[in-house]
């Protein structure tokens, strides 16, 4: 705005009420406090979590973190048991889902006919639309059985007697655990991967993309030499916000985990996650020591859910600004 | 489902503890806690609302539960499948008594064999749920069921991943018989399980061990008779084999030494008697000895005084078994000596 030359705009603006100018402040206040409730709310949470947390990590300190026995009739807790099951768990839903989700977004974006495009995009989407307990369903009636019978006794019979890969694969096969629980969330995390790896690869320039077939390029090469390096680090920051929704999913993995507070090398055995045990364990937690050790679990998983979207947003956020 | 289900009761029950004062003054008898003793509760309330017009509201959210909201006083009552100890009811001024018993049996999913079929024993069960015995053609369970053709199959254990009365009695059963099940495990509502997988509430072990080829878990047993679970013999402390039925429950609470203990701090596992069926429970109700309400407790007590004397047909219909006539007299006897208010018992029984 300028002193200089009038516009009708500003002419307007002036000739208005003064009611109408406290009715903007008034406007501005409320959506500034709405705004201000959401931080609130995050440190709240935080700070409510650290302060209910305190008597684990002042009985048991630091070493919390990295000690594996969680024994309720002794009042001995750890955490490192539902850490490794949520970061192992998270990891075999990431190896398995996000090249699933590549190649779908690639088959939408560079290889399907337009017909199907849509049908696809929005089988996709309902995907992340089924409430995670139906996951957790399957997952136990269908997945779980399937596995004991057919699955796991075949990787024991192959896998598990190569060198180096018998560890992973050994024991009995129990049906539930740590490998079914990552299959699950695999399945869970691919409509988010797909959707947000298809519109990063929508945003590849025409010219770059047409250019590059004019040279000759196949269209394995233009994805692998063109839209993949144009595109990286949103990729990246995708994958970090499927990984975000695989390391806090409660339900689903809670009916196929095993619930079992030990580390074992084995994919095969029963395991646990930190929400799982949250959830599973809360509402019959009858010593403090107790709870605060779940509340301290929460806090764990609050730190690195926060780290990984930080981390995600990040990413994404220097796509845009390149 | 089973979360969705106790957050909505745990929403409910404070609702209704702010609500259902203010409404009448006249309410409802509340209790709260053991989920295992809740299918009785809710037969034997809605029988006495009938013929007294005085209801029951109890809130299944589990021992764990009743027992705190016993301490902070929102409710009349708790139950709990686990005593207190001497200690933790001094503490808070609070005495129990049993309200009901029942049993906890092995079910079990090997194919070929038929429910019943299968013989345990306690030393079996310890190193079964240890880890110590991995596969159902293992000599010990063979020489147990001689007839029976067990297939060279992995035993996958299952067990509560919740915290539960049932394992209480469970551990304490394994701990009873193993030494070093005691020892290295010890018993609780949640313990350091050293092999199998968890599984949430009765219908997550029952199901877990219906889906898993092999399996083999532990419920109450008025569950597994409703859902017609495949569960196993067991051999007794007297060295005797017996079918879980409501007589070798029965058999198991007559036998134990109620009279000679403080605070009715008896757990009915592991008892003696032929016919004894060796892993029993009872559900406590935990009450305050000085109650700030005593019109509320005595309508409770007398509640629990018709249950005791009416209600053992219902209990039964429901796979439970009553407290017998002599443990109800002792039960009694304590409240006209313990539970008092102004300087006068609050409640007498058979006036």
């Amino acid at each position: 705005m300028t002193t200089t030359d009038v516009r009708p705009s500003d002419v307007e603006a002036a000739e208005r009420p003064n009611r109408a100018k406290a009715q903007d402040r008034l406007f501005l206040g409320v959506t500034r406090a709405s705004a201000a409730l959401v931080v609130l709310v995050l440190l709240g949470i935080l700070v409510s979590l650290v302060i209910d947390a305190l008597p684990a990590f002042g009985n048991f300190g630091l070493a919390f973190l990295w000690n594996e026995r969680w024994s309720p009739a002794k009042d001995i807790f750890g955490a490192a048991a539902p850490i490794y099951g949520t970061l192992v768990t998270s990891v075999i839903a990431m190896v398995i889902g996000v090249p699933v989700s590549f190649g779908i977004a690639i088959f939408l974006t560079e290889l399907c006919p337009p017909m199907l495009r849509r049908p696809i995009g929005i089988a996709i989407e309902l995907l992340a639309g089924i409430p995670s307990i139906i996951y957790g369903l399957w997952g136990f009636f269908v997945l779980a059985p399937f596995m004991q019978t057919t699955v796991q006794p075949a990787l024991i019979a192959t896998l598990g007697h190569v060198p180096g890969l018998s560890l992973l694969f050994s024991g009995a096969p129990y049906g539930i655990g740590l490998l079914t629980a990552g299959i699950v969330l695999a399945i869970m995390v691919l409509p988010f991967i797909t959707s947000i790896t298809r519109d990063v690869f929508n945003t590849v320039p025409v010219m770059l993309r047409e250019s590059a077939y004019g040279l000759g390029m196949t269209t394995w090469e233009v994805t692998r030499h063109i839209v993949i390096p144009y595109t990286r680090r949103a990729l990246v920051g995708g994958v970090m916000l499927g990984l975000g929704r695989a390391l806090g999913e409660t339900m689903a993995v809670t009916f196929v985990i095993g619930n079992s507070h030990r580390i074992a090398a084995s994919l095969l055995s029963p395991a646990t996650t930190i929400s799982a045990s949250i959830a599973n364990e809360f509402s019959e937690a009858t010593s403090g020591l107790y709870t605060s050790s779940l509340v301290a679990l929460g806090l764990i998983l609050f730190v690195i859910t926060f780290t990984v979207l930080a981390l995600a947003k990040w990413m994404l956020g220097r796509v845009e600004t390149h | 489902m089973t979360i969705a289900k106790s957050f909505a009761l745990s929403a409910a029950a404070v609702a209704f503890s702010f609500v259902l004062p203010a409404i009448s003054a006249a309410a409802d008898i509340s209790g709260a806690g053991s989920s295992f003793i809740y299918p009785v509760f809710a037969k034997w309330g809605d029988t006495y609302k009938k013929e007294t017009g005085i209801g029951l509201n109890y809130q299944s959210i589990g021992s764990g539960g009743g027992i705190k909201q016993i301490e902070a006083k929102t409710v009349t009552f708790g139950a709990s499948d686990k005593p207190l100890s001497d200690e933790e009811l001094d503490k808070n001024g609070l005495t129990q008594f049993p309200m009901v018993m029942g049993g906890i049996v092995p079910i079990f999913n090997v194919e070929g064999i038929k429910p019943g079929e299968l013989v345990l024993d306690g030393k079996t069960l310890s190193a079964i749920y240890m880890g110590t015995i991995t596969a159902w053609d293992d000599p010990a369970i063979k020489a147990l069921n001689p007839s029976l053709t067990l297939p060279s199959q992995p035993i996958i254990v299952v067990h509560r991943s919740d915290g539960s009365g049932t394992t209480f009695n469970f551990t304490d059963y394994l701990s009873k018989v193993s030494p070093e099940w005691k020892d290295k495990i010890g018993s609780d509502t949640a313990v350091e399980w050293p092999v199998g997988l968890g599984a949430k509430g009765s219908e997550g072990v029952a199901n877990t061990v219906k889906q898993t080829a092999g399996g083999i878990g532990y419920d109450e047993y008025a569950y597994a008779a409703q859902n017609n679970l495949s569960y196993a013999k067991m051999e007794n402390a007297a060295g005797k084999i017996v079918a879980p039925s409501l007589d070798s429950f029965a058999s198991a609470a007559a036998n134990a030494d109620w009279a000679g203990s403080k605070n009715f701090h008896v757990i009915i596992t592991n008892q003696p008697g032929d016919a004894s069926w060796p892993i029993a429970a009872s559900t406590w109700v935990i009450i305050h000895k000085a109650p700030d309400d005593a019109a509320a407790v005595a309508d409770a007590l007398k509640f629990f005084d018709w249950a005791y004397t009416k209600g053992t047909g219902a209990a039964k219909d429901l796979d439970y078994v009553a407290i017998p006539d002599n443990v109800v007299k002792l039960i009694e006897a304590s409240w006209s000596k313990d539970i008092m208010a102004g300087g006068k018992p609050v409640f007498v029984a058979g006036k």
